[in-house]
C-alpha cells in the first residue's frame, strides 16, 4: 500500500515504529475500540496515477458546454463572463499566496497581510465607505452578515429586504434566518424598480436592503432607500456592482451603512459558481462588528513598517459564542486576485469596462427588443443587463439558442414567483461582446422565438 | 532513517532581509495604466448617453495607477515576504497544512470547468454535476453517512449548515420550542461555539477529564430534554482519540440530541475508523485541510455537510443528483434552502475529487497512518524537554507545553514560535487549545518526510535548550531577527487603528 504524496520508505517507517515501541501501522490505533474500527477497505475508486486522472477529468470536462468562441455568453445573474488578463493568473497563482493559510504569524506573512489591506483600500474606495474585511465567501454571504451586522446594531431583528435583490442572496438570508431569528420584510418590484412607496409600517426595522442594480439589471434611487431607513431607524445596507462602480456614483456617498458585492468580475473565472469572492465594506463606526478578518498597520519592535491581523477580539478563536460571525476560512486568494486586477485596470481602466458593458449592454438590448414578440420587462433605466418577454419559455429558448452557440441568459423564476417578472429572461453582455457576436446572437434569437 | 536535511525549512531569502515595500498606491502616478480591451466595432455611445446624471459619477474611483511591470513586481515582492507550504514545513495545529499536489492546480484550470456559467441549464453542466455527484458519494464512503451537500464555503459555513440541519429535524418532530441547548467540550475550536449562537441555540459547555476527553459525567448532568446535540472533535483538538464515543453517542441519543461531527480532525482517521460509525448523524469536512486543496493564504476551502438518511431530505439544495436523462439539480424535499450563491466553491471541490482519485482507497488509509506516525514520532522525540499535556498515544497532531519552559527560564510557547522562525520553520498553533498553559499544537501532517520531521524536532529541541543553558529566554524573546519584519505590535494596530491606505497618518 502507498499513497502517492507520503515519501517514508518502508525501511523508515519501520525504524520509526521501533522508536514507539510498536510492531506495525495498526499499533498505532489502539485507543480507537475495536467495535468501531472499519475492517474493511474504503469503497471507492482505485488511485490513479496523475496521466490517468487527467484523462478521466478532460473527459468530464468534454460533458460540459464552457463559455467562450462555441458558447457565446450572455448568461449574468451575478456571475460574469469578464475578461481576465495573463498578468492576474500570473500572479495570483504564485504558491507562496496559494499555499498559505491565515497569517496568524505576521512576523512571516507580511506578503498576504499587505496584499490584503491594499485590497481593503481599494474596495473601500470602490464602495465610498471607510474600511473594508479581508473578504467572505460569496456575495450572499457578505448579504447575510451585512443584515447580522445591522441588526445587532439596531437591536432590532425586522429587516425590509427589496425584491430585486438577487433571488439566490434572498433565499440564503431565508436560511440563515432561521438561526438568527432575523424576520425578513420583502419589497415589491414596480416598473422594475423597487416600490418603497408601498412599505406603510413606520418600523423599527434594523435594516433596509436593496440592489443597485438590481438583479433585473435596473438603477435604484439610493436617496429613496436612505430616506426610508431613517424613517425607520434602520442601517441601509446596498448590493452593489462593482463592474458598475466604474461609472455609478458610490453607494456610499448615496447614504449606504453597508456595501456588499460580488467580486467575481475581477479576476475570477465562472468557474460553476465558486470560489468567488464576497466584498464587505462599512462605516468606520461599525467596525468593531465587521465580520471575520481585518487587516490593520502598525510597526514592528524596531519601529518599521508591519502589517497584522486586528480586531481580533470579535473573532470566534477569542470571544468564542460571543463573536460577531463565524467566519474563519474567507476567500483571501479571490481577494488578492482582486487586488491585482484592479491595479491593473486602473481607475480609467475600471471606468472602461463599465462603459464597454453598458454600450454591448444597449446595443443587445436595441437588437433583441426589435424582434417581434420580444418585450421589454423593464422601463427603468439599466447599465449592464436587462429582462426581456419572450414569446416562448425562457428555458427552451436557452435550450435552443446553446444549439446555435449562443448562452442567451437566466431565466427569471425563483423568488418571482406570481409576480409580472416570473418566466422573464435575464440577459447581460460584458465589455467582451463584439457587435458580430451580438448581432449573430440576436438574428439567432430571432429565428429560435419565431 | 537518514540525519534531518536543512531541507523542509526557509531561511533567509526568500524570505528578504528587513526591506521595506511600500504599498501599490505608493507606485501610483496619473495617467499611468496597463489595461487594453478587445476591439467590439461597437457604437462609441458615452457615459451621459448611457447613464442618467442622478446616477453617474463625474471622477473615476482612486485605483492605483502602475504599469504591468511594476504591478508584477510588487506583488512578486510580497510574495518574497511570505511563507508557504511550497517553501517548508508548516505545523499549524489544526490546519493541516499538507502539500497541494499540482496536478489539481493543473486540473482546476481546465476551461472546460473554470468557463462553466452556474446558471447554464443542465445539458451544458453534466461534466460538473457528474464530479460533484461522485464526489459526493465519496464523501459519503468516508465519513459513514447517507449523503451530503457541496454547498458550504468553509469549515465554519458547513457548521452553521449541520446545526441548521439539526434545528430542522427537531423542528419537524415539534421539538424545536424545548430543544435549546447544543453542548461543547470546553476544548472546541472556537467556530464551534460562534456557529452555535448564529444557530439560535445556547451553548452548554462541557469539561475534559484528566485523559483529555470528555468529561462523561459532567455530560451527563447536562443531557436532559432541552438538549438539542452535541458537537464533537474527534480526535479532539488535543489530538486524542475520544475513548468514550460509544457512550457519549448512546448518551446523546438516548434524550433524543443529535452528535454534530466537526471534521477538522479528519486526517487522523481515514479508512481507519468512520464517524458514522461511531453514532455522528452530520458530519462537516474541511477539503482544504483533508483533501490537500491549497489553503490560499486563508481561503478559499470548501466545507461540505454530510447526514444519516433521516436528516438528508433537509439537506440544502439545488443539489447534483442522478437524474433520468443525465445530472440534474433537484431540491431536497424539506430543504433548509440555499447556504450559497451556486454549488459551492466548485474548483475547490475539483480539486479534492482530484486528490481522491490520486489516493484511492488504499492511499487514504495510508495518508492518516503516516499523518499518526508523524505525530507520535514527534511527540516522542520531545518527550522529556517539553512537556505532555495528556500523555497518551496522539493522533494526527500533538499538543506539548512549554509551560517548564516558561516556569524555569521564562521562555514563552510565544517565543519558542518566534525562535523557530528564525530557524526556517513555520510555528505550530500556539496557545490552543485554551485548555492546555503554554499549548504548542504541533500537525507534521503525512507529507513531511522523516528527514523533515527530525529538522522541525531538532529546531524545537534546540530553541528549549539554548534557553535552559542561557538560563534565561533573552535569545527567544529578541526573536524573529531574520525576517522581514521583527515581533509586530499587535495592541498598537487595534489601538491607532489604521486598516486603509486612507487612514494613514503619515
Amino acid at each position: 500500500m502507498s499513497a502517492p504524496f507520503v515519501a517514508h520508505t518502508d525501511a523508515e517507517i519501520a525504524e520509526m515504529l521501533g522508536f514507539l515501541g510498536l510492531d506495525d501501522l495498526d499499533g498505532l490505533f489502539g485507543e480507537i475500540p475495536e467495535a468501531l474500527r472499519l475492517r474493511r477497505g474504503l469503497d471507492l475508486p482505485m488511485a490513479m496515477s496523475e496521466p490517468d486522472v487527467a484523462w478521466r477529468l478532460d473527459e468530464l470536462a468534454s460533458r460540459n458546454r464552457p463559455c467562450g468562441r462555441d458558447l457565446v455568453c450572455f448568461a449574468g445573474a451575478g456571475a460574469y463572463d469578464h475578461e481576465i488578463p495573463a498578468v492576474v493568473k500570473a500572479v495570483a497563482s504564485r504558491s507562496e499566496f496559494v499555499t498559505a493559510y491565515t497569517p496568524y504569524q505576521p512576523e512571516v506573512s507580511q506578503g498576504v497581510l499587505q496584499a490584503i489591506f491594499e485590497y481593503q483600500t481599494m474596495i473601500a474606495r470602490l464602495s465610498g465607505l471607510d474600511v473594508a474585511n479581508a473578504s467572505l465567501y460569496d456575495g450572499a454571504a457578505s448579504l447575510v452578515e451585512a443584515v447580522n451586522l445591522a441588526v445587532v446594531a439596531a437591536g432590532e431583528r425586522r429587516v425590509l429586504c427589496s425584491k430585486g435583490v438577487h433571488p439566490h442572496w434572498r433565499r440564503q438570508l431565508e436560511t440563515f434566518s432561521r438561526g438568527s431569528g432575523n424576520e425578513i420584510d420583502l419589497v415589491p418590484l414596480s416598473g422594475g424598480v423597487t416600490a418603497w412607496e408601498e412599505v406603510a409600517d413606520v418600523g423599527p426595522f434594523g435594516a433596509v436592503v436593496v440592489a443597485a442594480p438590481n438583479y433585473l439589471g435596473c438603477l435604484e434611487d439610493l436617496a429613496a432607500a436612505r430616506s426610508l431607513a431613517d424613517r425607520v431607524g434602520a442601517r441601509l445596507v446596498v448590493c452593489f456592482d462593482p463592474v458598475s462602480a466604474g461609472l455609478l456614483r458610490t453607494p456610499g456617498s448615496l447614504g449606504a451603512d453597508v456595501v456588499v458585492g460580488e467580486g467575481q468580475p475581477f479576476g475570477t473565472a465562472l468557474s460553476f459558481g465558486g470560489p468567488y469572492l464576497g466584498l464587505f465594506a462599512c462605516r468606520l463606526a461599525d467596525v468593531r462588528r465587521i465580520p471575520g478578518r481585518i487587516v490593520g498597520e502598525t510597526v514592528d519592535i524596531e519601529g518599521r513598517h508591519a502589517y497584522v491581523m486586528t480586531l481580533r477580539a470579535r473573532e470566534q478563536d477569542i470571544r468564542r459564542e460571543r463573536a460577531s460571525s463565524n467566519v474563519c476560512t474567507n476567500q483571501t486568494l479571490m481577494a488578492v486576485t482582486a487586488a491585482v486586477h484592479l491595479s491593473w485596470l486602473g481607475p480609467q481602466g475600471l471606468r472602461e469596462v463599465a462603459l464597454r458593458c453598458a454600450r454591448a449592454t444597449r446595443y443587445t438590448r436595441e437588437a433583441l427588443s426589435s424582434i417581434a414578440g420580444v418585450k421589454l420587462m423593464t422601463t427603468a433605466p439599466i447599465l449592464r443587463e436587462f429582462a426581456v418577454r419572450t414569446p416562448i419559455a425562457p428555458e427552451t429558448l436557452i435550450e435552443r439558442l446553446v444549439e446555435d452557440g449562443y448562452l442567451a441568459g437566466v431565466p427569471v423564476r425563483e423568488g418571482f414567483e406570481g409576480t409580472e417578472y416570473e418566466g422573464g429572461l435575464l440577459v447581460a453582455a460584458t465589455e467582451k461582446r463584439t457587435r458580430a457576436e451580438i448581432d449573430g446572437f440576436a438574428a439567432a434569437f430571432e429565428k429560435a422565438v419565431r | 532513517m537518514r540525519a534531518p536535511l536543512p531541507a523542509g525549512r526557509a531561511l533567509g531569502a526568500p524570505l528578504l532581509a528587513r526591506d521595506f515595500e511600500p504599498t501599490i498606491f505608493e507606485f501610483s502616478e496619473p495617467g499611468r495604466h496597463a489595461a487594453s480591451f478587445r476591439t467590439t466595432d461597437l457604437p462609441a455611445w458615452q457615459a451621459d448617453e448611457l447613464v442618467p446624471e442622478a446616477f453617474r459619477q463625474s471622477g473615476a474611483v482612486a485605483l492605483p495607477q502602475v504599469s504591468e511591470r511594476d504591478l508584477v513586481s510588487h506583488f512578486t515582492r510580497l510574495t518574497h515576504r511570505q511563507y508557504s507550504v511550497d517553501l517548508g514545513a508548516y505545523p499549524l495545529g489544526s490546519c493541516t497544512m499538507k502539500y497541494n499536489p499540482k496536478a489539481a492546480d493543473a486540473g482546476a484550470c481546465l476551461p472546460g470547468f473554470t468557463a462553466v456559467h452556474p446558471a447554464a441549464p443542465a445539458s451544458c453542466t453534466q461534466g460538473w454535476l457528474e464530479l460533484l455527484v461522485e464526489l459526493e458519494e465519496a464523501l459519503c464512503e468516508i465519513t459513514g453517512m447517507h449523503a451530503a451537500t457541496l454547498q458550504p464555503a468553509a469549515g465554519a459555513a458547513g457548521e452553521l449548515t449541520g446545526l441548521l440541519l439539526m434545528s430542522a429535524y427537531h423542528e419537524a418532530n415539534g421539538e424545536s420550542a424545548r430543544r435549546r441547548r447544543v453542548i461543547i467540550p470546553d476544548s472546541a475550536h472556537g467556530t464551534n461555539p460562534a456557529s452555535v449562537t448564529l444557530s439560535g441555540y445556547e451553548v452548554a459547555t462541557v469539561g475534559t477529564n484528566a485523559r483529555g476527553g470528555v468529561d462523561l459525567g459532567a455530560l451527563r448532568a447536562l443531557l436532559d430534554d432541552d438538549v438539542a446535540g452535541i458537537m464533537l472533535t474527534n480526535p479532539s483538538t488535543l489530538g486524542l482519540f475520544e475513548e468514550d464515543i460509544v457512550a457519549i453517542a448512546q448518551a446523546v441519543h438516548d434524550i433524543g440530541g443529535l452528535l454534530y461531527y466537526d471534521g477538522a480532525n479528519l486526517n487522523a482517521i481515514l479508512g481507519i475508523v468512520r464517524p458514522g460509525d461511531m453514532g455522528f448523524d452530520i458530519v462537516h469536512l474541511n477539503v482544504h485541510k483533508t483533501f490537500a486543496t491549497p489553503h490560499g493564504g486563508g481561503g478559499p476551502g470548501a466545507g461540505p455537510v454530510a447526514v444519516c438518511s433521516k436528516l438528508a431530505r433537509f439537506l440544502p439544495g439545488p443539489r447534483p443528483t442522478r437524474g433520468h436523462n443525465g445530472f440534474e439539480l433537484t431540491m431536497p424535499e424539506s430543504s433548509i434552502g440555499r447556504v450559497h450563491s451556486w454549488h459551492g466553491n466548485a474548483v475547490v471541490l475539483l480539486r479534492a475529487w482530484m486528490y481522491l482519485r490520486l489516493n484511492g482507497g488504499d492511499g487514504l488509509k495510508r495518508v492518516s497512518e503516516i499523518a499518526v506516525l508523524n505525530a507520535n514520532w514527534f511527540k516522542e522525540r520531545l518527550r522529556g524537554t517539553y512537556d505532555i499535556a495528556y500523555d497518551r498515544p496522539v493522533m494526527h497532531e500533538c499538543v506539548v507545553s512549554a509551560q517548564s519552559l516558561h516556569h524555569d527560564v521564562g521562555l514563552s510557547a510565544l517565543d519558542v514560535a518566534k525562535r523557530l522562525m528564525e530557524l526556517g520553520f513555520h510555528p505550530p498553533t500556539v496557545y490552543f487549545p485554551l485548555i492546555v498553559e503554554e499549548a504548542l499544537m504541533v500537525e507534521p501532517t503525512e507529507t513531511e518526510s522523516p528527514q523533515t520531521l527530525a529538522a522541525l524536532a531538532d529546531a524545537f529541541l534546540q530553541v528549549a535548550r539554548e534557553s535552559r543553558e542561557a538560563g534565561n529566554a533573552d535569545d527567544a524573546k529578541a526573536a524573529p531577527r531574520t525576517t522581514p519584519v521583527g515581533r509586530v505590535d499587535d495592541a498598537r494596530a487595534a489601538r491607532k487603528l489604521v486598516v486603509t491606505f486612507d487612514q494613514r497618518a503619515d
